[in-house]
């Protein structure tokens, strides 16, 4: 079995343990049914540790930190949170490390690539550049809550039906992305190829279109033309014979 | 990232009651360059006053046929708003050129008047000079990898250039900062608001350390149907500017009334080209015109080893800007 229980990289380390272990981090949700997962281990160890933390990196702290503690009322997928976190905390690793909400993923870490895309009040953001603390009564929306049961959402199953993915590293910042620019179009906000900004109402969504609305999401795998198409067959509410070749 | 105190406020007066206290502290609205500067260490704030809470995210009207777009309106927002769709195109045409959706959806407008530049030696810290985040230390573009940096209204001391696109129309629009401080209100012309470098490239801006910006007013605009923002850069999209251009034509049928020309990625603020701007009035709008002016536009250009290019790429820009402004293209 894989070693799981391990300090959280940011910490000082005198166990010898190593947090990185090279052990795949499983997204399944059936991974909570383990003893403790190494997410779980590490909030529980911010925690616990937490007063240490001061002064390096914060990646996976839940508990309170000294004096400079706060407090967050946030609602996650339907689900309410009350926290008190150290306010350096960006949304992403609020996700990621003390809700064990792993689908958001950290790609650059630095609001260059989008694979940390949420949905906030409806808006989609970068979750790695902005602090959790700010989000107090917010309503986020992440990967994990598209899918209604065992029913993928329709852009989850256009993104299997058009291969809008290899890797899949990126998918959960496209799809939350994609989620929004959808709302965004139907409500008639215009995009930099938009050929006339001063008339109303949606833009013609051509593949230029959804290219642009969708370039804050890089995939380095280059699954753009079956991310587009996925999109396309979206607003569309059709499947279209995909292109053979 | 250090640690800092967080604060959060609801009132313009109690933030700037917070943000004069002892300490180094900082505003906090979008936090898209903020917090990416705090991560990489280059931003050390010992406090974060959190304004997103403050009432000042409204776009009106004003009684002189002008615009206010509140400090903490989104970028995406402003963009969006159906006036400055309408009346200012150039506007929402710049705002749309930069950055991401997600990041726009988090960026507030008084946000994108203070991002910091994005010169790779002030990012890094890796990297021993740069007088804008370690002041005296020297220059590293200077003599290094100067690709991106200005051709324009540098010094000795700074090279880098001004990052916005929004910024770029702001300048040409004539817009105007209004801001408080511990005295009370003040309105600053966008062309007094960002510094050149000079002796002192640590400070962007003339907004006084006491001072909350409240909105940015546009005057009544005689430029919307004949408007163009023109972004050149490495990639198609999500990506800055090597050179970007803001034009607003006033016209009679094809003779020009009034020009406004200004230049981005070229300089330590945006570039306003008020003498390019006055050779155009009273004539008929040609190609020719408008070649010569884009050659006008960057006369004075001091380049550096690795941005010789941004000369003739600026001129054209101006050309060809004119030119689908004015409907030519």
């Amino acid at each position: 079995m894989k070693k799981r229980g391990c300090k959280p990289h940011s910490l000082p380390d005198n166990s010898g343990s190593n947090a990185e272990d090279g052990a795949p981090e499983s997204d399944n949700k059936g991974s909570r049914n383990w003893d403790m997962t190494r997410r779980e281990f590490v909030a529980s160890a911010g925690i616990v540790t937490g007063g240490f933390a001061v002064g390096f990196p914060v990646h996976a702290v839940a508990g309170p930190i000294g004096e400079n503690s706060a407090s967050l009322a946030i609602t996650i997928n339907s689900q309410a949170h009350e926290l008190s976190i150290d306010p350096r905390v960006t949304l992403l690793d609020l996700l990621r490390e003390n809700l064990n909400l792993t689908g958001t993923k950290k790609g650059c870490d630095h609001g260059q690539c989008g694979a940390c895309t949420v949905l906030v009040n409806g808006r989609r953001i970068n979750s790695c550049l902005s602090l959790a603390v700010v989000h107090d009564g917010d309503d986020i929306k992440t990967i994990e809550g598209f899918a209604e049961g065992k029913e993928l959402h329709p852009l989850q199953a256009a993104f299997l039906e058009y291969d809008g993915l290899q890797c899949g590293y990126c998918t959960p910042g496209q799809i939350c992305s994609a989620s929004a620019l959808l709302d965004e179009h139907k409500r008639g906000d215009a995009s930099v190829v938009t050929p006339d900004l001063r008339s109303a109402g949606p833009a013609d969504l051509t593949s230029d279109e959804i290219r642009e609305r969708m370039s804050g999401n890089i995939c380095r795998c280059g699954a753009y033309p079956g991310i587009v198409a996925a999109i396309q067959s979206v607003r569309t509410n059709s499947v279209e014979p995909r292109v053979k070749g | 990232m250090n640690p800092f105190t967080y604060e959060r406020v609801h009132e313009p007066e109690l933030a700037i009651d917070s943000i004069i206290k002892p300490g180094s502290s900082k505003f906090l609205a979008g936090g898209t360059n903020l917090i990416d500067l705090m991560k990489n260490g280059v931003e050390r704030p010992d406090r974060l006053v959190d304004i997103n809470r403050l009432n000042l995210a409204t776009i009106e009207s004003l009684p002189d046929g002008g615009l206010r777009l509140g400090a903490l309106a989104r970028n995406a927002d402003t963009a969006n708003d159906p006036l400055v769709r309408q009346k200012y195109p150039l506007l929402s045409r710049s705002i749309l050129s930069g950055a991401s959706p997600q990041l726009r959806n988090l960026a507030t407008n008084g946000g994108n008047l203070l991002q910091r530049t994005r010169c790779p030696y002030f990012m890094d810290p890796g990297f021993a000079k740069c007088n804008k985040r370690d002041y005296g230390s020297g220059c590293g573009a200077l003599e290094g990898f100067n690709r991106s940096h200005a051709i324009f209204g540098a010094s000795e001391r700074c090279i880098a250039t001004h990052p916005s696109d929004m910024c770029v129309a702001l300048a040409a629009l004539e817009a105007k900062i209004r801001v408080r401080g511990r005295k009370g209100e003040r309105t600053i012309p966008f062309a007094d608001f960002h510094r050149l470098p000079g002796e002192t490239p640590q400070i962007d801006t003339t907004l006084q350390r006491d001072e909350l910006i409240l909105s940015i007013d546009l005057p009544a605009s005689p430029y919307a149907d004949h408007s163009h923002y023109l972004k050149v850069r490495d990639r198609a999209s999500y990506e800055f500017a090597l050179v970007s251009v803001a034009v607003g034509l006033e016209l009679e049928e094809d003779q020009i009334r009034s020009a406004r020309i200004a230049l981005g990625g070229v300089a330590h603020k945006p570039w306003r080209c008020d003498e390019t701007e006055r050779g155009l009035v009273g004539k008929k709008m040609s190609k020719e015109l408008f070649e010569a002016a884009g050659e006008q536009a960057v006369s004075g250009a001091r380049t550096y080893q690795y941005n010789k290019f941004k000369v003739e790429m600026a001129s054209r820009a101006v050309a060809q800007a004119l030119s689908v402004a004015g409907g030519f293209a």
